[in-house]
């Protein structure tokens, strides 16, 4: 695959590295010129000086020819604009983009940018689990469908403890998939199961409804019963 | 009318001065505080430090209510970037954006942005006063210039 990296600092320094060696074609552009050198020292004759939001400069990269754009410089303007610049001029079938602003993917994933990285997140994501807070722990995303699995703890003061499944306002598409006691205990749960404080609820949801099933899961407003 | 500018550099500042004298709701946005000296003293509207591409600053500045979004930093990209979420987070219906780079200012024009690009039109004109044949005539035509942007205020106006 012939793959373009914008931004030759750690990030891009190190992806190349890898791409380069996993016998990829690859290009890195990279706008200091010192920092540029380094990198063909180091990698060999694999680096473009110039600026990779520029539609000259990723046209003499050859970008139409390129499978996967990577935008990995540290400012998100300039990755959102090299990834938009590739996709709109040249077709670029797939566009990497690094967030360092986590608030920002969302509105990535709006502009059309394929997929975002955000450091952020990913540790968040790891570390979480740690962490005492009431939040959706992301398991794993079902590639292509836009659904996800999710985790969650119950907390004491949730609505639905004490209450059968059936009685929780779950949004469209969400479903609850198992369910994990507090003494480890797993079980696929039935409308009648009844969700404890403590439990571990893994559950499948839309990407757009994660914050519904949170409220639904989590809130301390009484579910209603029908 | 409610027009939130983020940029406050010559341009934003002197399209803040013109708009606030119009009568409409003004705020103009920039990092760095020291950039408000550039507003007109007659300037009425309200100056926020904080950068235009941070969701939460532009819902501290209330940016769903604004009917205008114009950015106009230095950066094109940080300018197409705001105007972006302006326009396709928050539904602001009108999103400028300045945009040096000419490439760049037409691909975004075409995504549905009101972009413009200033560097052609200085570059024409610089070139005419260097063409003329003495320091004179080049003052005349610089006349010109600005009796045109007179004219094409009058008429904005």
């Amino acid at each position: 695959m012939y793959i373009i990296v914008v931004g030759g600092g750690k990030v891009g320094f190190h992806l190349a590295k890898e791409l380069v060696e996993a016998n990829h074609e690859v290009l890195v552009i990279e706008q200091d010129s010192t920092r540029a050198k380094e990198i063909a020292d180091e990698l060999g004759d694999i680096v473009m000086e110039g600026d990779g939001c520029e539609a000259t400069v990723l046209d003499k990269a050859g970008t139409k020819r390129a499978d996967i754009l990577l935008a990995v410089t540290g400012d998100d303007e300039d990755n959102l604009v090299s990834c938009q610049v590739a996709k709109e001029r040249f077709n670029v079938a797939r566009t990497v983009a690094r967030i360092n602003n986590p608030n920002n993917e969302e509105i990535f994933r709006i502009l059309n940018v394929d997929i975002t990285v955000s450091a952020t997140s990913a540790i968040l994501a790891h570390i979480e689990p740690e962490l005492p807070t009431h939040h959706l722990i992301p398991l794993m995303k079902l590639k292509g469908s836009g659904l996800e699995l999710v985790e969650v703890r119950i907390p004491d003061d949730s609505g639905i403890v004490d209450q059968p499944i059936r009685n929780i306002r779950l949004p469209f598409q969400s479903l609850i998939a198992l369910v994990i006691s507090a003494d480890g205990q797993p079980k696929v749960p039935t409308a009648d199961t009844v969700i404890h404080a403590g439990d571990e609820v893994v559950a499948v949801t839309m990407h757009e409804t994660e914050e519904q099933l949170r409220d639904a899961l989590m809130s301390p407003l009484p579910a209603r019963s029908f | 009318m409610r027009v939130v500018i983020m940029g406050c550099g010559r341009v934003g500042a002197a399209l803040a001065g013109d708009l606030s004298r119009e009568g409409k709701e003004v705020l103009i946005l920039d990092t760095d505080p020291a950039a408000f000296r550039f507003l007109p003293d007659d300037f009425k509207g309200t100056t926020f430090v904080g950068n235009g591409l941070d969701i939460e600053t532009l819902e501290k500045v209330r940016i769903r209510e604004a009917d205008v979004f114009v950015s106009a930093t230095r950066g094109d990209n940080r300018n197409v970037m705001a105007a972006q979420i302006a326009k396709h987070i928050f539904g602001v219906k009108v999103c400028a954006s300045r945009v040096f780079d000419p490439l760049r200012e037409e691909m975004y024009r075409n995504l549905g942005l009101r972009t413009i690009n200033p560097t052609r039109v200085q570059a024409r004109r610089l070139k005419r006063i260097i063409e003329a044949p003495d320091d004179e005539a080049a003052n005349v035509i610089v006349g010109e210039f600005m009796q045109q942007d007179e004219l094409m205020r009058q008429e904005g106006a």
